[in-house]
């Protein structure tokens, strides 16, 4: 795998096809988990990890598994391994359990991951699979950051959260009170707000696409000959 | 032609076999690698939780291993015999903690931590285990929200009052998730009803020597 082609990997993951505001895939844990940025983190997190082991695992028997059982067999393998990876966590890392443990059954019914087996593993070799699994997590990752962030702020007038659970109780102050004395909104903090603060972030996110290319088109029109990159 | 057709559907379904035996193999392997160490880290958590909710104050013996087999009983929803544990303060008994299921959760079973101080006053519940969806019915975790506490200083009293507010109870909960808090006042409510027709033989002297040795 050369340099360019992980640039682009990352940049589709990331950017171009995000999982979150683009291919549109997992809802239902999006809806669910991004009432505070740090639960939106922590799954993203999680199902970033799940993704590049389920792409790394799936990518190197792609062309023994026969066409027609192909869904079956990888739902079963992210299954196992997500099961797998809950009871390491479980048993070796029983503070960390108690935080993300919560999030792992919600992975293996997110559809992200085994559409991107389907399009990514499926056709490519284990390296790539891996990157393309963690890239398209971190994209998610970040939606889900921005998604909880606005929720957490109008919702309950914090950021950050819960903070303490994850990095320990020394955390705690790295809790932002942004408007102090805050009665709680609760539209923002019930599904209907992640649809809502979702659609602003796609608009958002079309909005810079056609932008940058009407950029480029005037750029094209007006100066063709300065256009080195 | 018919003889290919058979062929193919008979190496998808071998193969289809041998990966879900593979799969078999590997999740027995790491059940049976790591469920020790799971069980103990349990343990672990629940005497934590154990300390949370029975006062220092109320208790001078050796809480862990005073204890006592609870059998099935419809009222605690427990579906294998359960340990509770003893307080006493000069030997006179003052709490006990049992353990509950709450069957009807929104995704199933909560566990519960019940400590009920011998006058049939609640010193305090705590959640051992649930699924209940993330962000939203986990609120009745003790580190995400001090909801539970609300069941602190509560006794049996009226049965009407054992219901969350929306329902005309005493028990908050929070919008958007009301199936969860519902479960679990219940199920405290049913364990106050174990206490009240079990109370005597809750808290008699003998041990059980069978549990007292598996105990650390």
């Amino acid at each position: 795998m050369n340099y360019q082609e992980l640039k682009d990997i990352l940049y589709n993951g990331v950017w171009k096809q995000n999982t979150g505001v683009v291919q549109l895939l997992g809802m239902c844990p999006i809806l669910a988990v991004s009432s505070s940025v740090v639960n939106g983190v922590s799954l993203g997190l999680a199902t970033s990890v799940v993704m590049a082991l389920s792409g790394a695992a799936i990518a190197p028997i792609r062309t023994v598994v026969p066409n027609e059982a192909r869904i079956p067999v990888f739902i079963l393998i992210i299954a196992v391994l997500v099961t797998v990876i809950q009871y390491l966590m479980n048993a070796y890392m029983y503070s960390l359990y108690v935080v993300l443990g919560i999030f792992i059954p919600l992975i293996v019914t997110n559809c992200i991951v085994l559409a991107r087996i389907e399009a990514f593993a499926a056709k490519n070799p284990p390296m790539q699979s891996a990157v393309d699994g963690f890239a398209m997590g971190l994209g998610l990752t970040a939606v889900l950051a921005v998604l909880g962030g606005v929720r957490e702020i109008f919702g309950h007038g914090t950021l950050l959260s819960g903070i303490d659970m994850a990095l320990g109780e020394s955390a705690k102050s790295l809790v932002i009170t942004v408007v102090p004395d805050y009665h709680g909104f609760l539209l923002a903090i019930l599904p209907p707000g992640a649809f809502i603060t979702l659609g602003m972030l796609i608009a958002t996110k079309n909005w810079l696409n056609l932008r940058a290319e009407a950029r480029a088109r005037t750029d094209a029109r007006q100066t063709p000959q300065e256009i080195t990159v | 032609m018919r003889r290919t057709i058979a062929k193919a559907s008979l190496h998808t379904a071998l193969n289809l076999a041998v990966f879900a035996l593979i799969g078999t193999a590997i999740l027995a392997f790491t059940f049976a690698q790591t469920h020790e160490r799971i069980a103990q880290s349990e343990e672990a958590e629940k005497l934590k939780l154990i300390s949370q909710i029975v006062p220092q104050t109320l208790f001078d013996n050796d809480i862990i291993k005073d204890t006592l087999d609870i059998k099935t009983d419809a009222l605690l929803g427990n579906e294998d015999t359960t340990t509770a544990y003893r307080a006493r303060l000069g030997g006179e008994p003052s709490v006990i903690v049992l353990e509950a299921i709450a069957p009807d959760g929104y995704s199933g079973k909560i566990g519960l931590l019940i400590a009920i101080k011998s006058t049939g006053e609640l010193a305090g519940v705590r959640v051992l285990t649930h699924k209940e969806t993330p962000g939203l019915g986990d609120y009745i975790e003790i580190a995400r929200s001090p909801w539970i506490k609300g069941f602190d200083g509560k006794s049996q009293g009226q049965d009407a009052d054992w219901k969350v507010k929306k329902d005309g109870g005493q028990f908050d909960y929070m919008a958007g998730a009301t199936i969860t808090p519902r479960a679990v006042v219940k199920a405290v409510h049913k364990a106050l009803q174990y206490f009240a027709a079990h109370h005597d033989a809750l808290f008699a002297q003998k041990t059980t020597s069978a549990t007292q040795e598996l105990k650390p």
